[in-house]
């Protein structure tokens, strides 16, 4: 009984820490340079070493440490250098590097073409990666934030794209329009989807959406919308040229918006984590009991949560529909909802940065992964030829193993040793 | 003569934190041990670390061979018989399987048949429920079958951690007495963890005091038993 | 009428198949509280293997036979060289391998064996005999082979002391440790075991459905569905469950026929066959998590 009360009185406690902003969220910018949060850098819900550490406290089994709480709990609080207590304001500075790296993206379009530099294809490819890194963020902030596990998402996508493309194909609704529907449509089916699902954890959620992830094509196929479906076939589209005689070729154009949007929502969804509910989102991932007894209705935030995930990601899918130019039942099977989280996985599933190396990580695989996989059984003369899906296997797990924060947490880590070895000399 | 156990400079862990700071104690052959002392005194730690459920440092020597690098279940093999805190009854299982599976590590049929019956001479109430699943007995019985259990090990050393915890005055006696039993007929050590002293002090020849992971007083328990300023000071009665 | 037997035949032949994934599926979920995603293609793997044996010129039983023990090794690889490890992880970590193992499986037999659609042999005769209309042989042999593995799985788990040792370490693994029972080993066993109930299971359907790479998609998720209906806990439970699931699902296939027929109106068929599964998960896990067997696991906090 005693144990059970400290823990619970220790969870309030780090969770009014993370209310008055002191806590991991707040720390984060400062420790590490930018947006990734502090739980990717220590120990995210995704590292094994925290949650050792909980299998050997045989006190307490299931409870606050196998969510990975070490990172807010008082003891690992105490751990966290000084420096990374540091004001708030400093963060604002990191504003620097995304604005950087916004022009720089920016700047392709203007010079990139008109000298011939990047073509058509390439421009492609790029608002491909920027559509993954919105719907990886997506997943992200489910996942990663709010510690609510999806294998789904790839519904979401589909339920993006087919909105833009059946308005823009059966109803001729301007494809711009059909943005603000499909986040609409998908924020209420991910909330409906949400609700029933808010009773599930871990494992039972995981089964959850694995059973809707799988079943998406079928739904697709269904009978009774096939004529706005179009069914089996899919729904073809026309990339839109760029308005009011832009010298921009449809590629071109459409990277334009792509880039717009992901600004936008990687904006969006930064101002919501620093915000209050934001900071609730987080708390409920680490101390589901104590954000209860702090009265954070936590039902109506992991539905929310649930819902926003979804916006994102039908976004993405959306977008992906108009520069795609073609939507189909097998676009949306369960592979796709796995390259979200495996784009999740390997960006850094609590990190905003992380999503954008995710969403690079996600087109490259399917850009490359055929050719590399093809050059790497050459290379070590494998008698079979391998598949892509084996590396993205070995790579899952090797990441689980060596990365738990992703290739973002790993670098932030990186930063911070350095840093620290810097300061300490 | 050696002791049975012989434990020196034993540390142990919580994930980071140390629980224990060190603590020595040893145990004569067919004795009763005691330790006592205040909630999170590291009473239940001890016994944890002994059979290695979680990490230890230290010197821990059983009839003269050291056990502190073994698992827990080889230890169990040794002859450590562990009654954990909260009984740890298989809840699932019938009194039947919880006392076979005791019995996991052995192979004369015969003579775990035999122990069977010496465990139900003890305990006569097992054998009216041997059917029946263990999550259905009551605490009292519950705690009768972790012992059972323990003694199908044919330990020569068993650690019992707060046996009389949440049972009525009643029960507890008679588990009291049971154990003296099982001590003096059965030549089986005792090295008992309680909340409660008196009743501890009752029963055991050696005591051990601890406050917050160090041992701080040891002696006969007869000895502890009278003096009243260690009473008052650490034992609360 | 004749056609309502039919189904109703069809769908325990199919339940065999879900009850054997869904027990592989608790299996393993008593002893670790993880649902193992890559089950199904475990299972399709195995299935490739004992492929493989026939091919070679084995005969199909003992080709299943070396098969099935081929996958319990591998099983018991798995859980010592991969999840071991991982003990005590949280739910993303362990999830996230195990859609990794689901990849690698996947994409192995594609590289392995190419994803074209073969044909796998039937060990089982085509007679004809009283009220073969209503179900084949193969169906009947599906049926009393996954049965007989059933009840020897569950004699195993009653009567020997193997069978004890990993139920008491899957039920309460410290107190198993406190009387000398190697947990790690048995959850490994039970890892092993898992697998190879999925290999007679894939060989068995495999007739059926025909042999490729995604062959236990369905599966499994029907698997998931017949454990979930049977309460995730409790073995006999999934057991009875996998069959539910299988007479449902050719039920509404059955009834979706008829009001077509009847009413010329199309609400379900076969090709909502997965949608159908998504719904049961989903109410089951809404309405009545812990199944109709389940204990309710309370957590303790």
């Amino acid at each position: 009984m005693t144990i059970q009360q400290t823990t619970a009185s220790a969870a309030a406690e780090a969770v009014r820490e993370l209310l008055r902003g002191h806590g991991a969220v707040a720390m984060a910018g400062a420790a590490a340079g930018n947006l990734v949060s502090q739980t990717a850098v220590t120990a995210g819900p995704v590292s094994p070493v925290v949650t050792m550490s909980a299998a050997a406290d045989g006190t307490t089994p299931g409870t606050h440490a196998s969510h990975g709480s070490a990172p807010v709990a008082p003891p690992s609080g105490m751990r966290v250098p000084p420096a990374a207590m540091a004001p708030r304001a400093k963060k604002r500075n990191s504003l620097l590097w995304p604005g950087i790296v916004v022009a720089l993206a920016a700047s392709l379009v203007l010079f990139g073409g008109k000298g011939g530099w990047i073509s058509n294809f390439q421009y492609l490819q790029l608002s491909l990666v920027l559509v993954y890194a919105i719907a990886v963020l997506g997943l992200n902030l489910l996942t990663g934030f709010n510690g609510q596990i999806s294998l789904g998402h790839g519904a979401f996508f589909a339920l993006g794209a087919y909105t833009a493309a059946v308005l823009i194909d059966r109803y001729n609704v301007n494809y711009l329009l059909t943005l603000p529907v499909a986040a609409i449509l998908c924020f209420v089916a991910g909330y409906l989807f949400g609700l029933p699902a808010l009773r599930l954890e871990g494992h039972y959620l995981a089964l959850a959406t694995f059973a809707l992830a799988t079943a998406v094509p079928q739904i697709l196929k269904y009978r009774h919308i096939e004529g706005l479906t179009g069914g089996v076939q899919g729904i073809n589209l026309v990339k839109p040229d760029a308005p009011f005689g832009l010298p921009l070729s449809p590629d071109q154009w459409m990277y334009v918006i792509v880039l717009l949007m992901a600004v936008l929502m990687f904006w969006i969804g930064r101002n919501l984590l620093d915000s209050r509910p934001g900071r609730a989102i987080v708390a409920i991932r680490d101390q589901p009991l104590a954000a209860i007894t702090m009265g954070i209705d936590t039902a109506r935030f992991k539905a929310t949560t649930f819902g926003i995930s979804a916006v994102y990601v039908g976004l993405a899918g959306a977008l992906h529909a108009i520069i795609f130019e073609y939507v189909s039942p097998d676009s949306f099977r369960f592979d796709l909802s796995v390259a979200i989280l495996v784009g999740a996985v390997v960006g850094g599933i609590a990190s905003l940065p992380g999503a954008l190396i995710g969403g690079a990580f996600v087109q490259f695989i399917e850009k490359y992964a055929d050719a590399a996989t093809k050059q790497f059984t050459n290379l070590v003369q494998l008698p079979i030829e391998l598949e892509p899906w084996t590396i993205y296997g070995i790579l899952l797990i090797a990441l689980i193993y060596v990365m738990p924060g992703g290739v973002a947490g790993g670098l932030a880590t990186l930063i911070a040793k350095i840093k620290r070895k810097r300061s300490v000399s | 003569m050696t002791a049975l156990l012989q434990v020196e400079g034993l540390k142990a862990f919580y994930g980071p934190s140390e629980a224990l700071h060190g603590i020595g104690f040893s145990l004569a052959h067919g004795g009763i041990t005691t330790i006592l002392g205040a909630n999170g005194a590291g009473k239940t730690t001890t016994l944890r670390a002994l059979v290695g459920m979680i990490r230890r440092e230290g010197k821990i020597l059983f009839d003269g061979k050291p056990i502190d690098k073994l698992s827990t279940e080889a230890i169990a093999r040794l002859g450590v018989a562990h009654v954990p805190e909260g009984r740890g009854t298989f809840t699932g299982l019938s009194v039947d399987e919880n006392l076979r599976i005791a019995a996991y590590t052995r192979s004369d049929r015969a003579a775990i048949k035999d122990d069977m019956e010496r465990v139900f001479g003890y305990f006569p109430r097992l054998k009216e429920r041997i059917n029946q699943q263990a999550g259905t007995l009551s605490g009292g019985e519950q705690q009768m079958l972790a012992i059972a259990r323990a003694l199908m090990l044919r330990p020569r050393l068993m650690l019992l951690d707060e046996p009389s915890f949440g049972l009525a005055p009643l029960i507890v006696q008679e588990i009291f007495r049971i154990m003296r039993l099982i001590n003096s007929e059965g030549k089986v050590s005792v090295l008992l963890v309680e909340q409660n002293a008196a009743l501890a002090l009752g029963l055991a020849t050696e005591a051990y005091v601890l406050e917050t992971g160090n041992v701080v007083m040891s002696g006969p328990a007869a000895e502890v038993k009278n003096d009243e300023g260690i009473r008052k000071s650490y034992l609360g009665y | 009428m004749e056609q309502l037997l039919q189904q109703i035949a069809s769908g325990l032949a199919s339940g065999a198949i879900y009850a054997c994934v869904a027990l592989a599926l608790v299996m393993i979920f008593t002893a670790t509280e993880h649902l193992n995603f890559a089950q199904g293609e475990m299972a399709m793997f195995s299935t490739y293997l004992c492929w493989q044996l026939i091919q070679f010129g084995l005969g199909f039983w003992t080709a299943l036979a070396i098969a099935a023990g081929l996958s319990f090794v591998i099983g018991v690889l798995i859980e010592r060289i991969i999840l071991r490890p991982l003990a005590g992880a949280s739910a993303l970590s362990v999830v996230v391998v195990f859609i990794g193992l689901l990849a690698i499986f996947h994409s192995m037999a594609g590289a392995i064996w190419s994803h074209t659609i073969k044909s796998f042999p039937s060990p089982f005769p085509e007679v004809s005999f009283a009220g073969s209309g209503i179900i084949g042989p193969h169906q009947i042999g599906m049926v009393v082979v996954t049965i007989a593995m059933l009840s020897a799985l569950f004699a195993f788990f009653r009567f020997t002391t193997l069978g004890l040792a990993m139920r008491a370490a899957a039920q309460n693994p410290t107190s198993a440790r406190l009387v000398g029972v190697n947990v790690d080993w048995m959850l490994a066993l039970g890892w092993g075991l898992a697998a190879a109930i999925g290999a007679v299971a894939g060989a068995m359907v495999a007739p059926v459905v025909y042999l490729e790479p995604n062959m236990m998609s369905s599966i499994l998720l029907y698997g998931f569905a017949g454990a979930l209906v049977g309460g995730i806990s409790s073995p006999g439970g999934a057991v009875f469950g996998g069959f539910m699931v299988g007479v449902l699902e050719n039920l509404v296939a059955y009834f979706g026929n008829l009001t077509e027929k009847t009413f010329g109106v199309y609400i379900i068929g076969n090709g909502e066959k997965l949608s159908v599964a998504l719904i049961i998960v989903i109410t089951i896990l809404t309405l009545k998590p812990a199944g109709l067997f389940g204990r309710v696991i309370t957590k303790r906090v």
